[in-house]
């Protein structure tokens, strides 16, 4: 159950898709906390997981094709237990839900007014009036400057960051406790990409939500982030406070992410490449650590056999020992111990 | 000394409308843009969504028909139409494009989709073909067992590399990469950058870099050109730009670069703050009556910005 300051609570959460007649684990064992009034970033490479462990928490799998096992607990409910109706219940109300691409997600058919309506028909009690009046309030919050003209407008009608501050504001609009944030800027341009995230920052301030940020782009996560979890092929390796994990991060694949950003990088320097590919999610190696076939200078006998997370510092977690024994390729060897 | 120029590139969109569907206005997707490129190097060409970068690089390679303007390819016009079809300009100059996937033929074995820029511009018989597109397959570090594979057995960052291995077959002067690594995971980017670097080290190619992301612009590129509404701002050495930024659309777009420091961020949020404020207020200074950008004025060798005279 919750603890006192947790709002979000995951445990061994694993979600299995079926492909063929076996089930593959695209996210594995992963246990994690949101406490309230805070940012999580969860952070990986297509096809970590990250979007998995999202859609999972609201429900979004259908049932022939997917498995889903462990424990999420939410104001004292599980909600890998909830029904289709339950679940209704919850999505929208309780949590909030920001997709990627606004144009898919909002149906092309509806005005902006009728589609932020749509989640207070379901789950408040207001009048007509009332509603109409929270459209407008929400839409001038979210920072659309003409909230009347834009209430009556089609998606395709709006520019890309409109779209994505309407997308907020139908998230926003029934306040929820939690807000989960699906790489709400990746198609954003970086001057409204900039918009938005303060935004995001500022509304969360504000009604003291707890919002899990789910995105590949450092830079971003350490602008929004309080905590920051690292997922690779379907687990956490890293698990840290922000400024911990910029300024101290251990895990290879963590330190292997930080380097091969061009930014950290002196000008025509060449970017530290990680060796190998994700692997897919049917030839995952499921035993011992999952990034030792990306780092194969590594001794194998630093590899845990049953890599565990280690917490090394209040509050960072590491998985695997690896990193006790890691340095770039063509570095010399041993690390910091 | 520069071995292609662009001189005063326009591309304009007829918007048509009204009772018999005529032209009524246009749209001013590339207006007035004028460039020089030296061998060897490599010049970015940064902007938002909208601000006619990609459609630059599409009139330069000839994708896009030009409106007005002229380009000069060692000396020749080579402008539009005025050019065959297997001319030395339509060899030395080729484009990777951002999504490498619905750039290929789907129904096309990589055999197949190397060999097509070799069959159009080089005469080569069966034998020789072969042992060039292996040559290929070896540049782009890749082994010869995927010749007879399809586009969609491949991860992104291989896609990609296909894709840059197809513009490299005839040996061409300049590359224009519209946005090459948008669409990859930072790990694979860096893959691609690297080796986007290596063979232009070793072929002494040009490279236009279409990017929104300033991040790998200031990478990649050693003159930079920042461009909004159809227009550039700023153009400069990389040193310049991020250094020394005079424009205030630069300034604004170079705040909102997310940074992965995360100690400095309220510092920067306020920075970002202020110069968005900045932005607003001054916009007149620097966009004329109609919000079109000023002609470019030289304030260094190097370095020349668009501002009003009085500025």
């Amino acid at each position: 159950m919750n603890t006192a300051n947790d709002l979000l609570t995951i445990r061994n959460l694993t979600t299995s898709f079926r492909i063929k007649d076996t089930y593959h684990a695209a996210v594995d064992d992963v246990s994690l906390s949101l406490n309230k009034n805070e940012v999580l970033a969860i952070v990986g490479e297509s096809g970590c997981g990250k979007s998995t462990l999202a859609t999972t928490v609201v429900g979004l799998h259908n049932e022939v094709n997917t498995k889903v096992s462990g424990d999420i607990f939410y104001n004292n409910q599980n909600l890998a237990k909830l029904n289709e109706q339950q679940f209704n219940n919850l999505r929208g109300n309780d949590i909030g839900f920001i997709f990627q691409d606004p144009l898919s997600a909002l149906n092309p058919l509806m005005r902006i007014s009728e589609q932020i309506e749509e989640g207070l028909i379901y789950h408040t009690k207001f009048t007509k009036q009332q509603r109409s009046e929270r459209v407008l309030e929400l839409l001038n919050h979210v920072g659309i400057a003409n909230p009347k003209r834009v209430a009556r407008q089609f998606p395709h009608q709006l520019s890309g960051g409109m779209r994505q501050r309407v997308m907020i504001a139908i998230a926003l609009s029934c306040k929820p406790a939690i807000l989960i944030a699906d790489e709400p800027t990746t198609a954003l341009d970086v001057t409204i990409q900039a918009q938005i995230l303060d935004l995001l920052k500022t509304l969360q301030t504000e009604t003291e939500a707890g919002i899990i940020l789910i995105t590949h782009d450092l830079g971003v996560v350490a602008e929004m982030a309080d905590r920051v979890v690292v997922m690779y092929a379907g687990e956490v390796v890293e698990e840290a406070p922000v400024k911990e994990l910029f300024n101290n991060p251990k895990h290879p694949y963590t330190r292997s992410l930080l380097n091969s950003i061009p930014q950290t990088h002196s000008e025509n320097e060449r970017l530290e490449v990680i060796q190998g590919m994700v692997p897919s999610l049917i030839n995952l190696p499921r035993e011992g650590c999952r990034f030792s076939g990306r780092i194969p200078w590594i001794d194998a006998s630093s590899h845990e056999t049953k890599p565990q997370l280690h917490e090394i510092a209040p509050g960072h977690f590491v998985r695997c020992t690896c990193w006790k024994h890691f340095h770039f390729e063509g570095e010399e060897g041993g690390g910091t111990v | 000394m520069s071995f292609m120029q662009i001189k005063d590139l326009s591309v304009h969109y007829p918007i048509r409308g009204g009772f018999f569907n005529t032209i009524v206005d246009h749209v001013y997707a590339v207006d007035g843009v004028t460039m020089e490129f030296e061998k060897g190097k490599t010049y970015g060409l940064v902007g938002e969504s909208g601000s006619g970068k990609s459609t630059t690089g599409k009139a330069i390679i000839g994708l896009e028909k030009i409106t007005s303007g002229q380009i000069f390819y060692e000396g020749e016009n080579v402008t539009n139409q005025q050019r065959k079809r297997d001319s030395a300009y339509n060899r030395d100059i080729q484009m990777i494009f951002q999504d490498s996937h619905s750039s290929m033929n789907p129904r096309k074995r990589v055999l197949d989709i190397l060999a097509e820029p070799i069959r159009n511009f080089m005469k080569l018989s069966d034998q020789e073909e072969r042992k060039r597109i292996k040559e290929l397959l070896a540049i782009v570090g890749m082994s010869e067992d995927v010749l007879l594979k399809y586009p969609h057995e491949f991860s992104g960052g291989q896609k990609q590399r296909l894709g840059i291995a197809r513009a490299v077959a005839c040996n061409p002067k300049m590359i224009i990469a519209d946005e090459p690594v948008s669409a990859l995971d930072l790990s694979v980017q860096a893959q691609v950058l690297n080796f986007m670097k290596d063979i232009q080290n070793e072929y002494g190619l040009t490279y236009l870099f279409i990017s929104h992301d300033l991040g790998v612009v200031k990478h990649m590129c050693d003159h930079i050109s920042i461009m909004y509404k159809g227009r550039f701002v700023e153009t400069g050495t990389r040193h310049d730009i991020y250094k020394n930024p005079q424009h205030i659309y630069t300034n604004r777009l170079l705040s909102a670069i997310p940074n992965i420091e995360p100690e400095t961020r309220n510092e920067r949020k306020i920075i970002r703050q202020k110069v968005e404020e900045n932005y607003q207020q001054e916009q007149h200074k620097y966009y004329d009556e109609h919000g079109k950008v000023y002609p470019l004025n030289s304030i260094s060798d190097t370095h020349m910005v668009a501002m009003s005279g009085g500025m």
